[in-house]
């Protein structure tokens, strides 16, 4: 129980449905009070005692599980690690993937409880598969694609069905006062929400060019080549406009050189993705198949053909895609019409554009 | 339900409840002159003779409080205040301090440039009296204060504020004593102790939670905390709490007077409790003094256990324990306690504190013991995460 409107009515819901429920908040930092309040973050002194008002409210027990050292060493260090190496992590992923659904399960299963609920919109289906929520504003099945079945068996999402404001009535008229707590965004580790800053006090500082990818030539310099983004357009601080006054993006990071480069947006076009080792929620397949693909939370959706190879996944798109950051996931999904079901995830590696899209293999050197 | 957490707190005596509805229900204010403020006035004086009786005081060194915290903030601040100089202005205390006090003495030196002394302690938690020694000879002239609790909130071992008091008074240096936790379940006399001042709280004894008490010699002069209307000699400002003071009173003299009797009750409930749960978990470790402890205390780390889980499932099962850690927004640190006597932090966070009080009965020690087996089996599986 994060202390938000979501996990209190998950929370109410599943004692409803007959389950001896307790309520746990994770406290995720050794000094919370240094977590700002409000909309940006979360895991302050005043969202664990909202969370235990919740739980009062609702009749259950409530308990804080300490859990700062797991999530700084699996989400906190492995985002740093994914920025200096000039790729883009996703830490709401991360920490599903190994604290909510690995070390906070793991525990409540020793301790004698069946499974984790939380106030994730997503579904599970009769068939045990991960589905899209019936909020499409609100879906989070693709934060909860890294889950393993099993991670995914010992997992309840009660919220899946409902749209959200209609969770908010349902938190005011069993009096919850969360009801109307506004919804967190942007990381919650990052207190001011100041990404680059965080990252800077981090890793430091260290001068480097900003260079045309196409004709080389030096545009400007930055102060760390992991502050930047695979598309990112804004904040590169260049003087001079292109020659042809069109907008400049980050086509690649090089951690090695401290270089990043830049260009025209059909230089971040791309037609082929290729993972890593991915994690199977449905059975695993071997041979290609048609399937519908996610590249970021609330991203666009892509038709692919999708083909397990050499250990990974490797995607061709039906229609290009633009500015695809390595480190992200991808998530495939059962093909449209149904197109809701998450069938397999995988945490990209590379990117590659068809040769007659004009440069090829634009994000190669992220992955490196 | 068993309740085996009155260290904490521990509900409040029949009488004394009695005795706060009653006076509770009378008018006046005890400094007002007329006839009622003078029955309140009474009531508050007779209050004082009682505690004083009690403690070996004299009734002028009794100052109200409203909690045992206030008390010892009074004392550590207030006396450090009085006392210090440009070349007296170090504070003794102890590496096993309650946070009332020891963060009282840590304020001091991180806002007021206080120079502070942390004794420490053996493997019993016992303080190092030749550190003591030590320190006294080397800076006695620059010590305002030496403050050491009469017994440990957590593990439960007694300190010998007598010699403590001896070896301070040699330097002309005040001794306070946190007896929160000693007061009605340990002999305690004031005078008899050579402290300067000490610090008792209500609901730890069977009295209200919001009473408290600071026994302050009257020699001793210290700086008070709250200005007001210059009540309990000019040092401790604020209406006086008419019922809560008569209602701490009773609490007092009940504790002190049944405290032989009560405490040999406790030692064979306690003491039948540790060897049950030595035959169930045999690598449990007993923490603290095992002779010279608080009667109703038994602290143990079990191995290989987190602390907040066996709380958790002992809680569920209907056991109600404190895993004795300071907590602040509900997140559990290593006890400073157990890692002064040299515990290792997994070995902290394993612990679990038990106590005994007045309304503990057999069965509640039995429903101990009948669902730790299930929670330390559940435990050890979750591991140390």
């Amino acid at each position: 129980m994060s202390g938000g409107v979501d996990s209190a009515v998950a929370a109410a819901r599943a004692v409803e449905a007959g389950h001896d429920v307790t309520g746990v908040h994770l406290a995720l930092s050794k000094n919370p009070q240094t977590y700002r309040t409000g909309a940006r973050g979360c895991c302050t002194i005043e969202d664990s005692r909202d969370a235990r008002r919740a739980a009062d409210v609702i009749g259950i027990p409530f308990y804080v599980w300490d859990m700062a050292e797991r999530f700084h060493e699996d989400v906190v260090e492995d985002f740093y690690a994914e920025y200096a190496a000039g790729r883009t992590p996703n830490p709401c992923l991360r920490c599903n993937e190994k604290i909510k659904f690995a070390a906070v399960l793991d525990r409540a299963l020793a301790l004698g409880f069946d499974a984790v609920v939380t106030g994730h919109y997503a579904r599970k289906g009769d068939d045990g598969l991960l589905r899209r929520a019936v909020d499409p504003g609100k879906d989070q099945s693709y934060v909860l694609a890294v889950l393993t079945p099993t991670q995914l068996a010992g997992s309840m999402f009660p919220l899946g069905d409902t749209p959200k404001d209609q969770v908010r009535v349902e938190a005011e008229t069993r009096g919850l006062a969360v009801a109307r707590k506004p919804d967190s965004h942007d990381i919650c580790f990052i207190a001011d929400g100041d990404t680059s800053g965080f990252l800077k006090n981090k890793l430091g500082t260290k001068e480097g060019e900003i260079v045309d990818a196409a004709s080389g030539e030096v545009l400007g310099s930055h102060d760390g080549s992991h502050q930047f983004t695979i598309g990112q357009r804004h904040g590169l601080g260049l003087k001079r406009p292109a020659a042809d006054g069109r907008p400049r993006y980050v086509l690649s990071i090089t951690p090695v050189d401290n270089r990043v480069e830049v260009g025209p947006r059909e230089a971040l076009r791309v037609d082929r993705i290729r993972t890593g080792k991915p994690v199977w929620l449905a059975a695993e397949r071997t041979a290609p198949f048609e399937a519908e693909i996610q590249l970021r939370a609330h991203g666009e959706v892509y038709p692919a053909t999708v083909t397990p190879e050499d250990g990974g996944l490797t995607a061709k798109l039906h229609t290009p895609a633009f500015g695809v950051a390595a480190g992200q996931a991808l998530v495939v999904y059962g093909p449209a019409p149904e197109g809701d079901a998450v069938l397999a995830s995988g945490t990209i590696d590379s990117t590659q554009a068809y040769a007659e899209a004009g440069v090829s293999e634009s994000a190669e050197a992220a992955g490196a | 339900m068993a309740y085996l957490d009155h260290a904490a707190t521990t509900p409040m005596l029949p009488q004394a409840l009695d005795a706060y509805v009653r006076t509770a229900r009378a008018l006046g204010n005890a400094s007002s002159l007329h006839g009622s403020g003078r029955a309140a006035r009474r009531t508050v004086e007779e209050a004082r003779e009682r505690i004083a009786e009690a403690l070996g005081a004299k009734p002028g060194e009794v100052i109200f409080t409203g909690s045992g915290t206030e008390a010892d903030n009074l004392a550590v601040k207030g006396v450090h205040w009085h006392r210090r100089t440009e070349h007296r202005n170090r504070v003794v205390t102890t590496a096993i301090e309650h946070h009332a006090v020891a963060d009282a003495v840590a304020w001091l030196g991180d806002h007021e440039k206080a120079d502070v002394t942390e004794l420490p302690v053996d493997k019993l938690g016992r303080v190092d009296t030749g550190a003591l020694a030590e320190i006294l000879d080397e800076r006695g002239a620059e010590i305002t204060l030496l403050t050491c609790m009469w017994a440990n909130n957590e593990v439960g071992t007694l300190q010998p504020i007598p010699e403590i008091a001896e070896l301070a008074a040699a330097h002309g240096i005040p001794v306070h004593t946190d007896a929160i936790q000693a007061v009605g379940h340990v002999p305690v006399d004031f005078a008899a102790s050579g402290a300067a001042s000490l610090a008792l709280s209500g609901h730890k004894l069977g009295g209200p939670t919001g009473t408290g008490a600071l026994i302050l010699r009257r020699d001793v002069k210290a700086v008070p905390l709250l200005h007001g209307g210059g009540q309990e000699r000019e040092i401790r400002s604020g209406t006086l709490d008419v019922p809560g003071i008569a209602a701490l009173a009773e609490a007092v003299a009940h504790a002190v007077r049944t405290q032989e009797t009560e405490s040999q009750r406790l030692v064979l409930l306690r003491d039948d409790l540790v060897a049950r749960i030595r035959a169930i978990v045999p690598e449990a470790i007993y923490n603290g003094d095992p002779e010279s402890r608080l009667p109703g205390n038994a602290h143990f780390s079990f191995p290989g256990c987190e602390g907040d889980a066996l709380l958790m499932l002992l809680d569920a099962a209907g056991v109600e324990c404190a895993t004795g850690s300071a907590c602040s927004a509900g997140i559990a640190q290593p006890s400073h306690v157990l890692l002064a006597m040299g515990t290792d932090a997994d070995d902290a966070r394993s612990s679990l504190r038990f106590t005994l009080g007045w309304p503990t009965t057999k069965a509640e020690t039995d429903a101990l013991i009948g669902a730790l087996p299930e929670a330390v089996r559940r435990a050890k599986t979750a591991g140390l995460s």
